[in-house]
């Protein structure tokens, strides 16, 4: 694992999100409570709406375009046939920090 | 043989040190004890039942002159160390030196002082010693005002203490709720509601900018201009270790003074313990592991082999009537699980954290009598895989009922009122239940209660239900969501009778069985919040749908929409200018006419909106709130100012409704439109509020449509002046505020509660229409501004949080 420092967590709102732009696409990092954060593509399957825009409930996201609703502990979406991919992500110090190994383009290609 | 130990600091860890030694090794030590108070060990703990009057000092001494005389320990009371000389093993009083063999260090900690202006005036105290405690009593005994900084365990006490002494007390805290370290919001929430039922004064989001007064405290100024009066401010934002004297002696310290698990400090004849030191990256602050700490040290001076490890803690406050637990970690992590409990009609809360199937953090408020049960299974780390399902009842769970969807309504007081349009309690309506009338329409016929609107008709059913029990079966209504067993017209009413002001307090006094709501009822709350209390709610944007969160249009590529107001339609040369500069500036793809008369600047990318806007604000130009649940657009015709058929100043009055009110946030759009005679040109008779100017005055049309559905205007008023029509309108859009579900639309809200009832409020009651203007006013004093202007000074937002392709490609 690499640790990658992407940003302070008070520079996400709370039960809101910001985007990462990564080699993969963007990635949405939620923070879905005062010290709880996740990271998800920012891409719904359904019709590419940016899940970084939805609106952030208990430790789900709500795609802004249709309403599909994803649980950011599996990016399972909630009775669809669909899921967002899910990157590890840790909190130290009022810093959070997300595992870059994942995110390179050569590990997706 | 006696050796000589000098022990700097009489507190509860040092004092718990003593005991061990002369218990168990007596005659091994002689004792020399310095302590800059002139006064020897007693339980800080309850200073706080000190200040409140619950007991007296001489109650809380732990040792006093006769216990330190017969142990043989030699007292320096009310003496400062004023250094200490490692070489020569001496520790030099103000009074006098005294060789040490082994030297102790507890010095305990010091209040952290936040450094403002003042901070060094009379009157201004912290809360950590019986000096303090004392002051504070004093200061109260002539009443007046105190204002206490800090909202966490030793804050909440001595605002506790104070009310309860007769201060009027204030309390500051610079997070969104109280003890943020050990409670969760909702917990705080609770908290927040009991203390301020004890009169004392909450402020969340507070920070102090300066502290006022000549020559004694007067008054607290906040970062945001609040001024408040004081005459006694007390300092409790936090503690850190007291380190002066071992850094000066050159000691190993970090935060606080580093020990290894012996309690040594990098001098091994030297210990130190309690708040003073630093173990393994950690700093103490409650007792239990202070005594934990004095027994391993104790044992090393006697040669036997003990080490310090840290321990989960618990913890409690110590206000009477507050009631709350919290243990373990319950904020963090994304492998966890909650379990949400909540009772409104005791007012409890409880949340459970498990991860792995094992207990990780609770949190519980009101009802915390299975705390200690909880707390070992976290700190034993049991397998609650087998109970999880019924984990949350607690070790007496005997196959008890699930959480009842009407107690809500059975907590209501009786005289919460429940029929806001005939002014019927809940009292008069449960007696008339009693005296017979046992089905809905018999309640409307003898109490009036749901016989007008009839938004109130659910709740009095729930009233009739939980009166009769069995012998009565609700007819199924459409609850908001899953989140929660209340329709929106049962929710919006009890928001107001219950004076239900935050999400929290809707979350937990209304049951809601998620931790905070869903994309479905987290906005209705948030509106319904912000319409009822607008100066103590604040809209909150993560509550809304992107659009309005961003104040633009998304569009199915990503990009927004831009749309700037013109008032009444009307625009000059120089805003036109203006949003062509912007269009040819940010690459705009599509400049549209719209059809309610201003111009769409369609294709803006995401990271440009708060540059174009401000661009446009240049210009004069604000946003047109093309994207909101809110006041969209007044479209009129010329008037009399061009027209030869134009009997009044159409389009005067049109740029006049639109002054009043933008901003406004309101269930559903609303539209708006002025037509200077009845040829009707700005088409008028299918908006969601349409006057025609007539020779005589004026015509007042509303719900209308003209989208999925096509209805025209129903008259509520012809009025004579352009004043009384301006009045009508505002009257009308406040009764919609103030009573439509989420997502209804004017026509749809009027054809639930009829024209009639709405005529009856805003036409012929001119109370009732007064009430209603002055509450929009208020409202409008917060939200008539321009968003696009706050949110290009947060420009930084709108760009993504790091670019991490340079580093992937690597």
């Amino acid at each position: 694992m690499s640790w990658i420092d992407i940003c302070a967590i008070d520079d996400i709102p709370l039960r809101g999100a910001r985007k990462l732009k990564t080699a993969l696409g963007c990635v949405a990092v939620f923070r879905t409570g005062t010290a709880e954060v996740f990271a998800a593509s920012d891409r719904c399957p359904h019709r590419g709406g940016p899940l970084s825009e939805g609106i952030v409930h208990g430790q789900s996201v709500t795609c802004p375009l249709h309403n599909w609703v994803f649980d950011l502990n599996t990016g399972q979406a909630q009775g669809e046939n669909g899921s967002i991919a899910t990157y590890p992500l840790r909190v130290e110090a009022g810093r959070v920090l997300i595992d870059g190994t994942g995110l390179s383009g050569r590990s997706a290609a | 043989m006696t050796q000589k130990l000098v022990i700097i600091g009489a507190g509860m860890a040092s004092g718990r040190v003593i005991e061990h030694l002369v218990e168990e090794a007596p005659g091994a030590y002689d004792i020399t004890l310095f302590n800059a108070e002139p006064r020897g060990n007693y339980n800080r703990i309850m200073l706080s039942p000190v200040l409140s009057g619950d007991k007296t000092y001489d109650e809380i001494v732990t040792h006093d002159a006769a216990w330190y005389a017969a142990q043989g320990i030699t007292c320096r009371f009310g003496e400062h160390v004023v250094g200490i000389d490692r070489d020569r093993k001496i520790v030099e009083g103000e009074k006098g030196q005294v060789p040490y063999d082994k030297l102790i260090i507890a010095t305990g900690s010091a209040p952290f002082i936040i450094p403002v202006q003042g901070k060094d005036l009379p009157g201004v105290i912290t809360y950590r010693d019986l000096d303090d405690t004392n002051a504070m009593i004093d200061a109260a005994r002539t009443g007046g005002k105190a204002v206490v900084i800090g909202g966490g365990l030793l804050g909440l006490e001595a605002a506790a203490g104070l009310a309860e002494r007769g201060m009027e007390v204030t309390v500051l805290h610079l997070m969104g709720h109280l003890m943020e370290r050990q409670l969760d919001e909702a917990a705080g929430y609770l908290l927040r509601r009991d203390l301020e039922k004890r009169g004392i004064t909450i402020k969340t989001r507070a920070s102090t900018a300066a502290i006022l007064g000549e020559s004694q405290v007067e008054g607290v100024l906040l970062e945001d201009n609040t001024g408040l009066e004081a005459d006694l401010v007390v300092m409790a934002v936090g503690i850190r270790p007291e380190t002066r004297l071992a850094n000066d002696a050159g000691l190993e310290v970090a935060r606080g003074i580093e020990v290894n698990a012996q309690m040594q400090t990098s001098d091994p004849d030297i210990y130190a313990v309690g708040e003073c030191v630093e173990f393994d990256g950690h700093l103490f602050g409650l007792v239990a592991p202070l005594y934990d700490q004095a027994r391993v040290l104790s044992h090393c001076l006697m040669d036997q082999p003990d080490a310090f490890v840290v321990r989960d803690i618990a913890t409690k406050l110590k206000v009477t009537g507050c009631d709350l637990f919290s243990a373990g970690d319950f904020a963090e992590g994304a492998t966890r699980e909650d379990i949400i409990f909540r009772d409104p009609a005791r007012g409890v809360y409880k949340r459970l954290v498990i991860e792995d199937d094992r207990l990780v953090g609770a949190v519980m408020y009101g009802d915390t009598a299975d705390g200690t049960w909880f707390f070992g299974l976290i700190k034993e780390g049991t397998d609650i895989d087998g109970m999880r399902d019924t984990l949350i009842f607690g070790p007496a769970y005997q196959g008890g009922d699930a959480a009842d969807p009407l107690s809500a309504v059975a907590a209501l007081s009786r005289d919460a009122e429940i029929c806001g349009c005939n002014g019927i309690c809940k009292g008069t309506i449960v007696d008339a239940i009693a005296h017979g009338a046992t089905e809905l329409g018999a309640v409307r016929a003898q109490t009036k209660a749901s016989a007008s609107c009839g938004t109130c008709t659910g709740l009095v059913e729930k009233l009739l239900q939980v009166t009769l029990g069995d012998d009565f079966h609700v007819p199924a209504a459409q609850p908001v969501c899953g989140c929660c067993d209340l329709p929106h017209e049962d929710l919006r009413r009890l928001i107001k009778s219950q004076e239900l002001k935050s999400q929290e307090a809707v979350w937990q006094e209304l049951g809601w069985k998620t931790r905070n709501g869903c994309h479905i009822c987290r906005p209705a709350v948030n509106f319904y919040l912000l319409a009822d209390w607008p100066m103590e709610y604040r809209d909150d944007p993560q509550s809304r749908f992107v659009n309005e969160r961003k104040h633009a249009n998304i569009q199915k590529d990503g990009t927004f929409s831009v749309v700037p107001r013109m008032w009444g339609g009307i625009t000059n040369p120089r805003e036109l200018r203006a949003i062509a500069d912007a269009a040819e500036k940010y690459n705009v793809p599509t400049v549209k006419v719209t059809g309610g008369q201003r111009i769409d600047l369609l294709g803006v990318t995401g990271e440009d909106l708060p540059a174009i806007w401000a661009d446009l604000n240049k210009a004069g130009l604000v946003s047109g709130h093309a994207y909101s649940k809110g006041l969209r657009t007044v479209k009129t015709c010329v008037g009399t100012d061009h027209c030869r058929f134009g009997t009044q100043d159409s389009t005067g009055l049109g740029i006049k409704l639109e002054q009043i009110l933008w901003g406004s946030w309101t269930p559903h759009k609303v539209k708006l439109a002025v037509s200077g005679c009845p040829r009707n040109c700005a088409e008028a008779t299918c908006k969601d509020v349409g006057i025609i100017c007539v020779d005589s005055g004026y015509q007042l049309g509303v719900a209308g449509a003209a989208g999925m559905d096509l209805k025209e205007t129903q008259r509520l008023a012809d009025v004579r002046t352009e004043q009384e029509a301006i009045d009508l309108t505002i009257a009308f859009i406040q009764l919609y505020r103030e009573n439509a579900r989420y997502l209804d639309r004017p026509y749809r809200w009027v054809e639930k509660v009829g024209l009639d009832w709405v005529k009856a409020r805003v036409v012929d009651d001119p109370e009732e229409r007064a009430r209603l203007i002055a509450a929009f006013d208020l409202s409008q004093s917060i939200y008539r501004r321009d968003p696009w202007a706050e949110h290009a000074q947060q420009a930084e937002r709108f760009q993504p949080l790091a670019d991490l392709t340079l580093e992937a490609a690597e």
